[in-house]
C-alpha cells in the first residue's frame, strides 16, 4: 500500500486549495472562462481539478464549472460556503450560486446582464410580468462586501466585440488572483481564435483596469437605476376577462379557434364556437379582432395598467 | 502561493512503469507526459495504451466522450465505431474478443440494461482477447431517466468492477482491466460516474503496448452457450469469483491511507475525494474493486479500527457484503442512498455519526432563485412538431432525446417518457386499451428510432394498432452533442457510408401511410398530422429538418418584430423560443415581444404563428 509505506505523503501539511466557481447560462461560454483559468493554473504548476456539466444543461439551462487549484486537490466540487471567487456571466445565475461564496472573504464578480428564460414568461394574464425577480445590484453590494458588478457585455460591445464579455470578466478575475497579467495574456492568446486575439487582449485589459480602479460608491450609485425587477404578478389571476359569443352570428369558420394563443375555444357539435377554458383566457382580444362576423366580444376589466414596466415600478 | 509543487505518488498503480518525474511545473522533466484530461479522456487513453483493436459504443451522457476521444487515436491502431445501440456495440466487441484481439465497449448506466442480455451470456463464455466495458453511472440524475447502480448488475453477471477515483486512475485501471480480463477469462467492467467522467485533472500518460493477436480458438464447449455447455460453465464462474477475490486481496490497486482517527472509512471511486476533503486525517481504505470484494483485506482493515464507516454513492453494495461477512458497519444510516455525494454530504453524515461537530458558520446570504430549466434551442425543429401535436390535442407518448424538453411549459405537449424506444409500444398499449378519446401519437427521434424503435413499430403494424408515429428526424444524435449514426451516412471517423432511408424502412415493415414534411412548414405539418390521425392503422409522419446546433450551426436570416403592429397576443410566446423576449412596452396589460438578434436562428416559426404579421425579415415589412 503506497500510503502505508510513505506516511509522509498523508501527514504532510495541507495548503488550502483556491476555489473558483464560474456560472452562467448554457451557450454563454462558461467552459471557455474556466478553461483559461485551469490552463493558467496548470502552467503555474498547481494541481487543478475542473468539473463541469454536460448534456441537459447545455440547452439554455443553468451551467456551472468548478475550478480548484493548489498543492493537492481532492474533491472536484467546491463545498458550499467555500468559494473564493464566484464569476457570474449572468446576474440571476450569480445570485443562484451566492450561497456557495465564502461570505466574509469571497469575491463576487458578475455581469449585470439579464437573460430572461421563456419559462419565466408563462403568466400572460393582464398586468403580469416576467418571473425574473431578483435582487438589485445595490442590494447585493450591501450584503456581499467584495462584489464587483458591471455591464461586461456593454463594455465589450463598446470595443466592437460583444462576444468578448467573458474576457472582460477574466480581466476582473485576474485582479482577484495572484497571477501576473502577462501570464493571463499568454494563456488567453493561446486559447481564443487567432483572429480575435487582439480584441480579447483589449477586453482583458479593460476589465482588469476597471477592477484595479474600482470605485464601490460610484458603481453603487450608477446602479441605482437597476432596480429590483418587477415582480411576477399573480394577484390578478382571478381577474378574468370575459368572452361573449353571439351564437346566432357564428358560422363555424374556425378562425378564432385556430388563432387563440391560449387555445381556449372550440367548435361544438353544432359547429358553433364555445369557450372551453375560460381560466386560460388572457383577454388578448385576438378572437374579437379576427372574427369576420363580429360574433365575439371580449370584456376586460378596466384597470390602470401602465404602458411600460418602468411606469409600473414608479407606481410601486 | 508557490508555483512548483510536489505531486502525490499515491496514484502510481502497478501499471505505471516509467515513473521517474514526480514534479510538475514549467521546467519539470516529465511535463510533456502529464496532461489535463477529463475522466472520459483518460479512459480513452487507457484503452489506446492497452493495445485495443476494436472499440465501440452508443452515445449517452456521461459516457459519450470516451469513444469520441478513442476516435482521435490513429485508425491504424484501432477501430472506433458507433454502434446502433448498446447491445449491438457489446456484441461487436464480443465478436472481436472471440477472434483474439482486445475489445472495448462503453455506455451509460441505462445502456447497460440494453446490453445486459449479451453480458449475461458472455460472462459464461469468458474472453479470448480481453473484453472491457466502461459503464458510466449518473448519481444525482444530471441527464438520465434514473440513477441505477450498475455495480449491482455487474454482481449478478459476476463481472469484476474496477472503480477509479480520479482521471489518473481512470487511465491506469482501464489499462489493467484488460490484463485482468485475459488473466481470469472474464469480461471486466470499469465503472465511472458523471463527476469523474466530467472532471478534468492531470494525468501522466504512457505508451501503447503491442498485444499478440491470438486468433480464433476452436472450442465449442466454451464458445457456444447451449444448456449442456452452460451447465459446465456455471461452476467455473464461481471458481473464477474465488480466484478474483484472492487476487484483489493482495492487489496494490487497493489503497490504504494511514491516519490518526480511531474510526476507519471504506470507500471507492469519486467518494474517496469527498472523504479526503472533509477528513484528511482519517484512516481510509479505498477499494479499487467493488466486486468481488477483497474479503481478506477488508477484514484486516476492519479489525484495526474501532468503528467502520462505508461511504458509497447509491446502493449499499460494499456495506451489505461486509454485513454478510459478520462485520458491524455503518453506511446508509449516515449517508443517503439517493443522489450524488459531495463534501457536504460526507460532512453531514460524519456529524450524524458524532465524529465531527456541526459547522457553525453563520447563515449564508440567500438571494431569490430563478427557475431556469433547459429548453429547446432557438430554431429547434422539434418545436413545430410539438406545436402541431398540441393543436390537435394529442395524447403523446414521448421518448428519450432533446424533445423530452417539450414536456415543460409553454409547449407542454409530452405526456409520457419511459426509456429508449418505448414511445411506440407505449402508444400501442394506450390504443389497445381503447379508452382514450384523444388521438394517440408516439414521438421518437431518428437515432432513438434506429436504437430501439423498429421492433415496436413492427409490433404496431403486426397487431393492427391505430396510432400515429412521428419520427423527429433532425439528422443527428442531438442530445449527446451531435454524433453521427446510421441515419447520417457518416461514420465516427468521418467516412461516407450507407445512409438509412427512413421511408423505405418504414414502408417495408408494412406501414401504409408515410409522409415526410419539412418541420419548419407549420401549415403542412398541421395538415399532415391531421391526415395521419384520421388514417386507420399505423401512420408514420417524418418531421424532417436538421438540428440547428449540431454538428454544425445552421443560421438563417434573423427575424425582427415591428413593435407598432405587435398586439401582445402572446401567440409566439407559445413556442418557448429563448430568442423571444418581452419588452418593457405593454399593450392593454400585455407585454409586447421582441427578438434577441444575437441568438435568433431565423427558423421563421414565430413569423408563421403571428396573427398580426408583426414578425418579418428586415426590410420586408
Amino acid at each position: 500500500m503506497p500510503a502505508a509505506t510513505e506516511p509522509a505523503v498523508v501527514a504532510r501539511t495541507r495548503s488550502v486549495p483556491k476555489n473558483v466557481l464560474i456560472v452562467g447560462v448554457g451557450g454563454q461560454g462558461v467552459i471557455m472562462v474556466s478553461k483559461v483559468l485551469a490552463v493558467l493554473c496548470q502552467e503555474q504548476g498547481f494541481e487543478v481539478k475542473q468539473s463541469e456539466v454536460h448534456g441537459m444543461a447545455k440547452r439554455g439551462g443553468s451551467v456551472f464549472s468548478h475550478v480548484r487549484f493548489g498543492e493537492q486537490v481532492y474533491s472536484p466540487v467546491i463545498p458550499r460556503g467555500k468559494v473564493d471567487v464566484l464569476v457570474a456571466l449572468e446576474w440571476a445565475e450569480g445570485l443562484r450560486w451566492l450561497p456557495y461564496l465564502n461570505q466574509r472573504r469571497g469575491t463576487f464578480i458578475a455581469d449585470t446582464q439579464h437573460i430572461i428564460p421563456p419559462f419565466a414568461c408563462r403568466n400572460r394574464n393582464r398586468g403580469a410580468h416576467s418571473a425574473y425577480v431578483c435582487e438589485s445590484v445595490s442590494e447585493v453590494m450591501e450584503q456581499v462586501p467584495n462584489s464587483f458588478a458591471l455591464d461586461a457585455v456593454g463594455m465589450a460591445t463598446e470595443l466592437g466585440v460583444p462576444r468578448a464579455a467573458n474576457t472582460v470578466l477574466l480581466g476582473i478575475l485576474s485582479a482577484a488572483l495572484d497571477f501576473s497579467a502577462a501570464d493571463w495574456q499568454s494563456v488567453i492568446s493561446q486559447l481564443v481564435p487567432p483572429k480575435t486575439v487582439e480584441a480579447n487582449l483589449q477586453a482583458f485589459a479593460q476589465g482588469r483596469d476597471w477592477a484595479l480602479h474600482f470605485d464601490r460608491e460610484s458603481v453603487k450609485s450608477a446602479c441605482v437605476g437597476l432596480l429590483r425587477n418587477a415582480a411576477g404578478n399573480l394577484d390578478n389571476v382571478a381577474d378574468l376577462s370575459r368572452v361573449e359569443i353571439t351564437e346566432a352570428w357564428c358560422k363555424g369558420c374556425d378562425i378564432c379557434v385556430k388563432f387563440c394563443p391560449e387555445r381556449c375555444l372550440q367548435l361544438n357539435a353544432r359547429q358553433v364556437v364555445e369557450m372551453v377554458h375560460a381560466e386560460r383566457c388572457t383577454g388578448c382580444r385576438m378572437c374579437e379582432w379576427l372574427c369576420p362576423d363580429f360574433a365575439i366580444a371580449v370584456h376586460t376589466p378596466r384597470l390602470p395598467y401602465p404602458a411600460t414596466v418602468r411606469d409600473n415600478n414608479e407606481l410601486r | 502561493m508557490t508555483t512548483v509543487l510536489q505531486m502525490t505518488t499515491i496514484h502510481q498503480a502497478a501499471v505505471r512503469q516509467s515513473d521517474d518525474a514526480c514534479k510538475v511545473g514549467k521546467h519539470a522533466a516529465g511535463q510533456r507526459d502529464i496532461r489535463p484530461m477529463l475522466g472520459n479522456e483518460a479512459i480513452a487513453r487507457g484503452v489506446w495504451e492497452a493495445g485495443v483493436k476494436v472499440a465501440t459504443a452508443y452515445p449517452g451522457t456521461p459516457s459519450t466522450e470516451i469513444l469520441e476521444n478513442i476516435a482521435r487515436y490513429p485508425a491504424a491502431d484501432l477501430v472506433a465505431q458507433w454502434g446502433t445501440n448498446e447491445k449491438v456495440a457489446l456484441d461487436v466487441a464480443i465478436g472481436a474478443s472471440f477472434v483474439g484481439v482486445r475489445a472495448f465497449v462503453c455506455m451509460k448506466h441505462v445502456g447497460l440494461n440494453v446490453a445486459y442480455d449479451s453480458l449475461m451470456s458472455v460472462t459464461y463464455i469468458g474472453v479470448n482477447g480481453a473484453l472491457v466495458l466502461a459503464v458510466c453511472d449518473d448519481p444525482g440524475i444530471h441527464s438520465s431517466q434514473n440513477e441505477q447502480d450498475s455495480r449491482l448488475l455487474a454482481r449478478i453477471a459476476m463481472v469484476p468492477v474496477l472503480e477509479p477515483a480520479d482521471a489518473q486512475e481512470a487511465l491506469d485501471f482501464t489499462r489493467i482491466a484488460f490484463e485482468i480480463s485475459e488473466q481470469f477469462d472474464t469480461p471486466v467492467m470499469v465503472r465511472s460516474t458523471t463527476r469523474l467522467s466530467h472532471t478534468r485533472s492531470r494525468v501522466r500518460v504512457g505508451q501503447r503496448i503491442t498485444v499478440e493477436d491470438k486468433g480464433f480458438i476452436e472450442s465449442t464447449a466454451k464458445n457456444v452457450m447451449v444448456p449442456a455447455h452452460a451447465r459446465l460453465r456455471h461452476p467455473l464462474l464461481l471458481e473464477r469469483e474465488q480466484k478474483l477475490t484472492e487476487y484483489f486481496n493482495t492487489s496494490p490497486l487497493n489503497q490504504q491511507d494511514a491516519g490518526s482517527s480511531h474510526y476507519g472509512i471504506i470507500t471507492a471511486g469519486i467518494s474517496y475525494s469527498y472523504v479526503k476533503e472533509v477528513v484528511p486525517e482519517a484512516q481510509v481504505l479505498k477499494l479499487a474493486v467493488t466486486w468481488p470484494l477483497p474479503s481478506g483485506l477488508l477484514r484486516e482493515f476492519c479489525d484495526r479500527v474501532e468503528r467502520v464507516l462505508v461511504v458509497e454513492e447509491l446502493e449499499p453494495v460494499i456495506e451489505d457484503e461486509l454485513r454478510k461477512m459478520g462485520i458491524a458497519v455503518e453506511g446508509k444510516s449516515l449517508f443517503p442512498r439517493v443522489g450524488e455525494f459531495s463534501p457536504a454530504v460526507i460532512q453531514t453524515g460524519l456529524v450524524k455519526a458524532g465524529l465531527l461537530t456541526a459547522d457553525t458558520t453563520e447563515a449564508a446570504y440567500e438571494p431569490s432563485q430563478l427557475a431556469r430549466p433547459p429548453v429547446l434551442c432557438a430554431g429547434c425543429p422539434h418545436t413545430s412538431s410539438y406545436m402541431v401535436l398540441r393543436s390537435v390535442n394529442a395524447r403523446v407518448a414521448g421518448d428519450i432525446g432533446c424533445y423530452t424538453l417539450a414536456s415543460i411549459e409553454p409547449l407542454d405537449a409530452v405526456d409520457t417518457c419511459v426509456a429508449m424506444g418505448c414511445s411506440i409500444a407505449n402508444a400501442v398499449g394506450m390504443a389497445k386499451a381503447d379508452n382514450q378519446t384523444r388521438p394517440i401519437v408516439a414521438t421518437i427521434g431518428d437515432s432513438t428510432f434506429l436504437h430501439a424503435g423498429i421492433p415496436p413499430l413492427i409490433d404496431a403494424v403486426y397487431n393492427k394498432a391505430d396510432i400515429t408515429v412521428m419520427i423527429l428526424d433532425n439528422h443527428t444524435v442531438a442530445m449527446t452533442g451531435g454524433q453521427d449514426y446510421a441515419g447520417t451516412g457518416i461514420t465516427l471517423r468521418g467516412e461516407k457510408t450507407e445512409r438509412v432511408n427512413f421511408r423505405d424502412l418504414v414502408t417495408s415493415i408494412g406501414v401504409k401511410w408515410v409522409r415526410q414534411v419539412d418541420s419548419y412548414n407549420l401549415a403542412q405539418m398541421h395538415k399532415a398530422l391531421q391526415e395521419a390521425i384520421r388514417f386507420k392503422g399505423v401512420a408514420v409522419l417524418i418531421s424532417d429538418r436538421p438540428c440547428v446546433i449540431d454538428p454544425i450551426r445552421i443560421r438563417g436570416a434573423v427575424y425582427q418584430i415591428t413593435a407598432a403592429t405587435c398586439s401582445g397576443c402572446q401567440s409566439c410566446m407559445n413556442l418557448g423560443c429563448p430568442s423571444l423576449v418581452w419588452t418593457d412596452e405593454m399593450i392593454d396589460g400585455h407585454h409586447k415581444v421582441t427578438i434577441d438578434t444575437s441568438t435568433c436562428m431565423g427558423c421563421s416559426l414565430c413569423a408563421q404563428v403571428c396573427p398580426s404579421d408583426a414578425i418579418h425579415l428586415p426590410g420586408l415589412q
